[in-house]
């Protein structure tokens, strides 16, 4: 896991010795707060289930406050009762996605100095997921969808084989989608899985497109024949807000549309 | 028809037409900045195989397109059936067609 941290801040161009200390420019993390100093911070946490209401809590502000953190707070301190997720808090495992301000974050990384607006911050939990309690909600269908898109590695070979060679030029195409963490933002930001609840969404995708053009595998039939039945890769509007709130900076858009290409060079072939 | 051929069948009708609305937005700007009457229009297009044929294309694309767009359409911002959505779609794009056709022919037929 710690090998996973430190590639994934080297490949966002944030890492440095003291992990962590520089903030992810993706939420605009960085540089000190503005405007005026506070006391306090009007929080509105989501209370409930798919019915509820946000409930109004004031927080200590503090220097390099994440929305996390003020979570935390209110959950060890103010009403034991709040329902969130979190394990890791430093934007590796994925687990703490929530709504903040009307925009799906990480917020183990979002600094609340940065989204703040007039002294408050409203959070709740992921849209396009059925809600447990409060800002957990219910990631099965999510998951599920990954396996639906056969986003799983299917082997060709066994370990009394040769190790097989990639040439860089193609693995930079599977590097290009592979950090992902499994947060949920991207199909919280998605129009189209709001819109189609078949539809297997934009981190399902992007994995699917990383075993596709993994020649190692053996499942690629299969795979295709997944991605592009009922809400596959073609019910994609290329909206791109998987991409602009993807917190790891992938773009699950480009991978959606290298799927499209691949299926209609399939479909040409006579293969699909 | 599955839903990557539909997919398939819009995005290609869609490159086809490209090339015809470009035609047809050159044959409006002339049509209108000559300022031809329907006479003079009508005097052009009767009995011509090549508008014939190339309304005709149009048409067939048009139809297609728009019916496999409006089932999308449907599928997401309705709470419809899939076979109400395809009956609805299916009747929009015969529609188009026979109404299209029904125009062709009656700027080209002499």
């Amino acid at each position: 896991m710690i090998f996973g941290y430190l590639r994934f801040h080297a490949r966002s161009n944030s890492f440095n010795i003291g992990l962590g200390l520089r903030q992810h420019t993706a939420d605009g993390m960085a540089g000190p707060a503005t405007g005026e100093s506070r006391d306090t911070i009007e929080v509105h946490l989501w209370r409930g289930q798919e019915t509820g209401d946000y409930q109004r809590f004031e927080v200590p502000a503090q220097a390099n406050q994440t929305i996390l953190d003020v979570v935390t707070y209110i959950q060890r301190t103010l009403d034991p009762t709040v329902a969130y997720r979190f394990a890791c808090r430093v934007g590796v495992c994925g687990s703490c996605a929530m709504t903040v301000n009307g925009r799906p974050r990480w917020t183990c990384r979002t600094h609340v100095s940065k989204v703040l607006e007039d002294g408050k911050v409203e959070i709740g939990p992921l849209a396009n997921l059925p809600v447990i309690k409060d800002l957990a909600t219910d990631m099965r269908v999510f998951f599920e969808k990954w396996q639906a898109a056969q986003g799983r590695f299917t082997p060709s070979q066994t370990r009394q084989d040769p190790i097989p060679q990639m040439p860089p030029t193609e693995r930079i195409s599977i590097d290009k989608a592979i950090e992902c963490i499994n947060c949920g933002v991207c199909y919280a930001a998605c129009d189209t899985v709001r819109w189609n609840d078949k539809y297997l969404g934009p981190a399902a995708l992007n994995r699917a497109w990383t075993l596709v053009n993994d020649k190692r595998d053996a499942g690629q039939a299969d795979r295709l024949r997944a991605v592009t039945a009922e809400g596959g890769c073609q019910s994609c509007h290329t909206h791109q807000s998987c991409a602009d709130h993807c917190p790891a900076q992938l773009n699950p858009t480009e991978s959606i549309a290298g799927l499209k290409r691949r299926a209609m060079e399939a479909y040409l072939r006579g293969e699909l | 028809m599955n839903d990557l051929r539909l997919y398939l069948l819009q995005r290609g009708s869609a490159a086809l037409m490209l090339p015809l609305i470009v035609v047809h937005l050159i044959v409006i700007y002339y049509a209108t900045s000559k300022g031809l009457t329907a006479a003079d229009v009508l005097a052009r297009t009767r009995g011509s195989f090549a508008w014939g044929i190339f309304y005709t294309l149009f048409v067939l694309l048009a139809s297609a397109h728009a019916a496999v767009g409006v089932r999308v359409i449907l599928r997401e911002w309705t709470g419809l059936a899939a076979s109400a959505r395809d009956a609805i779609a299916i009747t929009f794009g015969l529609a188009l067609l026979l109404l299209g056709l029904r125009a062709v022919a009656a700027v080209v037929l002499p």
